[in-house]
Order: C-alpha cells, then sequence, then structure tokens
C-alpha cells in the first residue's frame, strides 16, 4: 500500500530549542496509528508540526505527503491537501457561527461552492451522529463550549471535511465515558466512510479501547522510543512508560 | 507574498470616481466676512441667520484651534473652499438631477435603496442637496423632511428652525463649531409631529466631490412627543491629494416618550480632515439609539453626545472604527445624565491596522439630580499587527452615589493560534484574519442598516487585503 504520509529524519522546535529529534514515521492510507507517551513527550509538537503550525521551525528532514514534499507548506495548503487536526484545545472565534464557519472551510477545501440546503443537510446528519443538538450550528464557534462541547465540535468537523489524514490530539482528554463513545462513534464513522487515515495522539486508553489500532509510536523527550503493533498500546497502558526512558536523555 | 495595500485605493473605485467641477463656482477659499456675506447671499438667509453667520466668524476667530487630539497640521483651513455654487436648484424629480452627479448617487446606491427601503432620501452634492423626496404616505402623517434652507423660509417652520438651530451645539462649544455657525450650508430638516411613528427609515446622504473642498451641512431632527424616527447617514468623498474637510454638525431633539435611532457610515478618503459634531438632547422617557461606523478620513474626532434630560431617557451607543495606514481616527461617545432614572449603555469595537491609531474616548457624566440612573460602558479593540496602535481613554464623573456605572476595556491582538486554528481548516492567511476581525464586529455590524453592514464587510474583506506580512 502506499504511503500517505511520510516523514523523513525530521528535527523540529522552537527557535533555539530543539523539540523533535530523528523523527521518521509512515502511515499508509487507511491506517490507524497511536502517537503515545508522557505529557511533555512532543506527541502535541509533532501533531502540530505535521499540520504546519507556524510556532514550530522544521530544521531538519521532511514531510512527504501523497508523494509531495509539503515540509514548508503553509497550514491551508496542507489542509487542502486533505491533512486535519483535531486540536487539543480549539480556538474560540466569537462572532463566527460554528454552521458559517464550517460552510466556509468546507469551501475552501473543496474549491467549490455548496448550496445552504445540501450544506444544512449534510451538517444535520453528522450532528446526529454526534449526539449534537442542532442549536450548536448557531453559537459562535467554540465560544463557551464546555471541553466536551469542542471535542464534539471537532469531531464535527473532521466528519464534515473528510480529510485523507486526520491527526486527534488528545481528542480524548476531559470527556465522560458516554463522551468517549459518542466521539468515538463520529471517529469510526470516519475511518469507514471516508476510508479515513488515522493519527491519534494520547496519554490514556479510553479512546483507544474503541478503536481497531494498527501501530504504536511511542515517544520520549521528542524521539521515536519503540514502534510496534496494535498490541504494544495495550501493553503499555498496563505497565506504564518507566521502561523505554532512555536515561541518558534525562540529563 | 508580501503584498502591499495599494488594492484598498483601487477598490475603492465607487467612492473614487469623480467629476470635474466648474472653477466658476467656487467661492474664493478662506473665511472671511466678505466670503461669508457672499455665502449668506447666494442662500438667501433671511437676517437672523446673516447675524448669526457673522457672529460666528468672530467667535471662529477669537477660538484657540483644538490641541488635545490627533493633529491637524495638515489642514489649512484658510485654503478650504467653503461654498461651491449648485449647479443645479434642490429638485424632486430624480429624472432632473444633472447626469453627472446622479450617476455619482446610483453608483452609491442611491436612489436604488430609496426605491427600495426608505421612506424619504436626501442627497448632498458639494455644498448644497440636489435631490429631496418623501413618500407620499410620509408626507400626508405630517413629517417634514427638506433641506434647512428650504424650511427656513417656510412660515411654518421658520420659527422652530430659529429657535433650534445651534442651540444643542453653539458656536462657542469649539472652533470648528462656530466655523460650521459661519459657512453651514445644506444638510437636512426633519420634523416627526406627535404620535407619529415611521417604521421605515429615512436617509441622506453627502457626497463631497470638489476637491481641496470643504463639507458644512447641518442636521436638525426634531422629535415630538410619542413619536419615531430611524434616520439614516451615509457620507463619502473621492481621494485628492488635497486635503478636505467635513464639520458638519447634528442636532437631535427628541421628546417625551419618542425615539430616535440615528445610523451613519462615514467613509471618507483617507485625506479627509472629519471634525464633526453631534449631540442629542432626549426628554422625559425618550430615547436615542446612535449607531456609528467610521472607516474613512485621514484624522476624525466624533463624539456624538446624549443629553438625556427627563426621568427615565435612555441612550444606547454603538459604535465601529476602523483604522488603517495613515489614519488616526479619535472617536467615542459622551453621555450627559441629567435626570433620576436615566440610563445609558455604549458598546464599541475598534479596529487598527498597518500603522492606524485608533483612540477611543468615553465620557459619562452622572448629575447631582440623576439618582437611580445606570450607565454600562464597553469597548473592545482589536490590532492586527505590531505597529497600529490602540488607546482607550474613559472618563468617569459621578456626583451622585445613588447610581449604578460600569465600564469595561479590552485591548487585544489578533492571535496566531486563532489564525492557525482557522487556516488549518483550509482557510488562507487573509481569510482567516478577515473571519476574526468579521467575528469582532459581529454584534456591532448587526446594528447597521443592512446595505451598510454588507459594506462593512465586504470593507473588512478589502482592507484585510494585503495586510499581511
Amino acid at each position: 500500500m502506499a504511503e500517505l504520509l511520510e516523514i523523513r529524519s525530521l528535527n523540529a522546535g522552537i527557535e533555539g530549542k530543539e523539540l523533535l529529534h530523528d523523527i521518521s514515521l509512515s502511515v499508509s492510507q487507511g491506517e490507524t496509528h497511536v502517537l503515545m507517551g508522557q505529557n511533555g513527550a512532543g506527541k502535541s509538537t509533532l501533531g502540530s508540526t505535521i499540520m504546519g503550525s507556524p510556532e514550530y521551525k522544521v530544521t531538519k528532514g521532511s514531510i512527504i505527503f501523497d508523494g509531495e514534499d509539503i515540509t514548508l507548506d503553509s497550514p491551508d495548503k496542507r489542509a487542502v491537501k486533505g491533512i486535519f487536526m483535531s486540536f487539543q484545545n480549539p480556538v474560540e472565534i466569537p462572532g463566527i457561527t460554528l454552521s458559517e464557519f464550517l460552510r466556509n472551510a468546507l469551501e475552501h477545501i473543496t474549491g467549490e461552492k455548496i448550496k445552504l440546503w445540501d450544506f444544512k443537510k449534510k451538517l444535520n446528519s453528522a450532528m446526529e451522529i454526534l449526539d449534537m443538538d442542532r442549536s450548536y450550528a448557531d453559537r459562535e464557534l467554540n465560544t463557551g463550549f464546555s471541553g466536551g462541547e469542542k471535542k464534539k465540535a471537532e469531531i464535527l468537523q473532521l466528519l464534515m471535511l473528510r480529510p485523507r489524514l486526520a491527526i486527534l490530539d488528545e481528542t480524548d482528554s476531559g470527556l465522560d465515558v458516554d463522551a468517549v463513545k459518542t466521539v468515538s462513534r463520529g471517529i469510526e464513522e470516519y475511518r469507514k466512510n471516508s476510508s479515513g487515515t488515522l493519527i491519534i495522539i494520547t496519554h490514556n486508553s479510553r479512546i483507544l479501547d474503541e478503536v481497531h489500532l494498527d501501530k504504536t509510536h511511542i515517544l520520549m523527550n521528542g524521539r521515536i522510543v519503540k514502534e510496534g503493533d496494535g498490541s504494544l498500546a495495550a501493553h503499555v497502558l498496563e505497565n506504564g512508560f518507566e521502561k523505554y526512558i532512555n536515561k541518558d536523555d534525562i540529563a | 507574498m508580501k503584498e502591499k495595500t495599494q488594492l484598498n485605493d483601487i477598490d475603492r473605485s465607487i467612492y473614487d470616481f469623480r467629476y470635474d467641477e466648474d472653477k466658476e463656482d467656487f467661492l474664493d477659499s478662506g473665511i472671511t466676512p466678505d466670503i461669508i456675506k457672499e455665502i449668506s447671499q447666494e442662500k438667501n438667509d433671511p437676517q437672523w441667520m446673516r447675524e448669526f453667520r457673522l457672529s460666528s466668524l468672530e467667535i471662529y476667530k477669537k477660538t484657540p484651534m483644538v490641541k488635545w487630539g490627533p493633529s491637524i497640521d495638515g489642514l489649512d483651513v484658510n485654503n478650504i473652499v467653503t461654498y461651491i455654487r449648485p449647479k443645479s436648484r434642490m429638485n424632486t424629480e430624480w429624472d432632473n438631477v444633472p447626469d453627472n452627479i446622479k450617476e455619482t448617487f446610483e453608483k452609491l446606491g442611491i436612489p436604488k435603496a430609496e426605491r427600495e427601503s426608505l421612506a424619504g432620501v436626501g442627497a448632498q452634492y458639494d455644498s448644497e442637496l440636489v435631490y429631496h423626496n418623501v413618500r407620499k404616505e410620509v408626507a400626508q402623517s405630517g413629517v417634514v423632511y427638506t433641506d434647512l434652507e428650504s424650511a427656513m423660509h417656510d412660515p411654518l417652520y421658520a420659527d422652530i428652525i430659529r429657535s433650534h438651530f445651534m442651540k444643542l451645539v453653539p458656536p462657542t462649544d469649539h472652533k470648528f463649531a462656530a466655523l460650521h455657525g459661519a459657512v453651514w450650508s445644506g444638510g437636512s430638516f426633519v420634523y416627526v409631529p406627535k404620535g407619529v411613528h415611521l417604521d421605515i427609515p429615512l436617509q441622506s446622504y453627502f457626497r463631497l466631490n470638489a476637491k481641496g473642498a470643504g463639507q458644512f451641512e447641518h442636521t436638525l431632527i426634531i422629535l415630538e412627543e410619542d413619536s419615531s424616527l430611524h434616520f439614516i447617514e451615509g457620507c463619502s468623498a473621492p481621494k485628492y491629494y488635497e486635503a478636505g474637510l467635513h464639520a458638519g454638525c447634528v442636532e437631535l431633539f427628541v421628546g417625551k416618550n419618542a425615539k430616535l435611532r440615528y445610523s451613519t457610515i462615514e467613509n471618507w478618503s483617507k485625506n479627509m480632515f472629519n471634525l464633526n459634531t453631534k449631540r442629542a438632547i432626549v426628554e422625559e422617557n425618550g430615547r436615542i439609539e446612535w449607531v456609528s461606523g467610521s472607516f474613512g478620513s485621514h484624522v476624525s474626532y466624533l463624539y456624538p453626545m446624549s443629553i438625556l434630560n427627563g426621568r427615565k431617557a435612555s441612550a444606547e451607543f454603538t459604535g465601529i472604527t476602523f483604522a488603517g495606514e495613515g489614519q488616526n481616527l479619535d472617536t467615542g461617545a459622551k453621555i450627559v445624565h441629567n435626570a433620576p432614572e436615566t440610563s445609558s449603555y455604549m458598546n464599541t469595537k475598534s479596529i487598527s491596522k498597518s500603522g492606524g491609531i485608533s483612540t477611543f474616548r468615553s465620557a459619562v457624566t452622572i448629575n447631582e439630580k440623576a439618582e437611580g440612573s445606570r450607565s454600562s460602558v464597553s469597548c473592545e479593540s482589536l490590532m492586527l499587527d505590531r505597529i497600529s496602535r490602540s488607546d482607550t481613554i474613559p472618563v468617569i464623573d459621578v456626583k451622585t452615589d445613588k447610581c449604578d456605572v460600569g465600564h469595561e476595556a479590552k485591548i487585544g491582538r489578533i492571535s496566531d493560534e486563532a489564525v492557525f486554528y482557522l487556516m488549518s481548516r483550509g482557510l488562507d492567511e487573509e481569510n482567516a484574519k478577515a473571519m476574526i476581525v468579521r467575528g469582532f464586529a459581529d454584534n456591532v455590524s448587526k446594528e447597521l442598516p443592512l446595505e451598510y453592514a454588507v459594506e462593512m464587510n465586504n470593507l473588512i474583506g478589502l482592507e484585510m487585503h494585503g495586510s499581511i506580512g
């Protein structure tokens, strides 16, 4: 199977400080990968770097998406090519409704105008999957949303925008059991109906119980220290990260 | 990736086209008794008005230049042409308006707007009104909407005008009020009789076409008891190298239980000095609502004032200011609580970018007799880059402790995180920023008349273009 995402010996960081060291990673179309690691291991930094966050600079290596080098592309170009990230802390945008924003985003990504009626239909059915009340569509984007509502709104965007690769950054954190189930249902829907490819970033187990995993990558201090199939995730969750810590890195 | 903001000028094309005017129509520039007498002559003023102009001129000479706001050094009042003879007399038939003037207003959407949603329209071109029309049913209800000049000669209104004209904003108020008193020309007179409610708005549009000229229109609106009105005012001018001056004056008298909504969009060209004075006095249980958008001009001084003179009178001020490159917009609002149980609410947003300066001044005075009054002020500023500036200068003067006064100010920059979030959903940087700005302005733009809200949204998109980098 062709690689959808290929990261080659990537170093990245903020000015004066390298945070990711020599990361190499391949994700094939349709696979689900999980990035695990303790707080501060560099998981979110890696996710944001793939999305093109201006906060992080790539100092070495490259990111190839669908055969194209996107290392220098702006985030919107990456989005149009099919990359999506569910944010750990979605930003509040007052004065713009969720529905207005989504329609705008959809038109930018597809490059086509969408009729209001068609859009509403699509939106309503996606909201149904996520048990979201329709009134959410008219609320200001993420503004005053609870943590759980924000995460649901992120998954709603995932279902509407149908990216080729979705990075879910701690989508399960702060959610109660029922909300995890709802969000997982959304993720499953994306996987099946959009033959979606996923990178799930998490340090916790609940969301992993609900989805099938192809590969596990363990990050420590900005390096991938261990890789394996889906069962590695379960193993780590049971036994903790300690044994993967490279003592040399803790200086 | 770097584009310069030249596009602003190109896209102002609907405002920037202009027609040449004939030089013989210009009175000499400068401000002398002879010029004032000539204006008075041209306009066929009654005796009292001629005297009023001349005494205003004396006050003008004696009053020092304003010093406390943005610099008006580029303005040489002695070079401003204060009066331009009209090419045409006032018309009530659109077809009779001269072609180039007609074309100007048609490009600006007038009188298309009138056909669609207005009760009456007035259009001023340079110094004089060229068109005025009111729907028949509106006229039949006793509502008067005309130019001040005609009304001054109408025995029905002559006395009303004399007893109200520049009583709220006397020429002694400040230097440009005095100048206005001396050279004013054009504008509107609106009279709404007792008990009459106009459901559809009246609109006037001021267009300064001539170069190096000043526009000094006077708007006088009187609402009798239990009446209501929505008045919309739009202003624009094409861009010239020579600075222009706008020193209009608006006086609003809101009677007992009456309600006036006054919406303005000022979109002057970016070399105009906009030194405008607006004031309302509100009687018992009456209400004034200001909606004010300031986009154009090089320098603005604009602080509409509401005097709440009767028990339970109320004022609401909603404003938005957008200062771009080379602009210094000093705006705000003043409220004076002069009676018990009066209330005021101020909600403003200001945006600055590309080195633009936006200053918001609020002044709330609660006098001793205004017991049980409430006032709430909220102002928010958004700076789009590091070279722009935004200041908030609130003044609260409270003379009774039996009142409730609140003030809230927020100043911020557009967040990189928010831009990244929107870009990660496919919006390019420019669109992402424009969306954030639109959202920021949303609760104000909702208050604008629809065509102006659309115009404002387009303007935000336009102004954002090339603002990046």
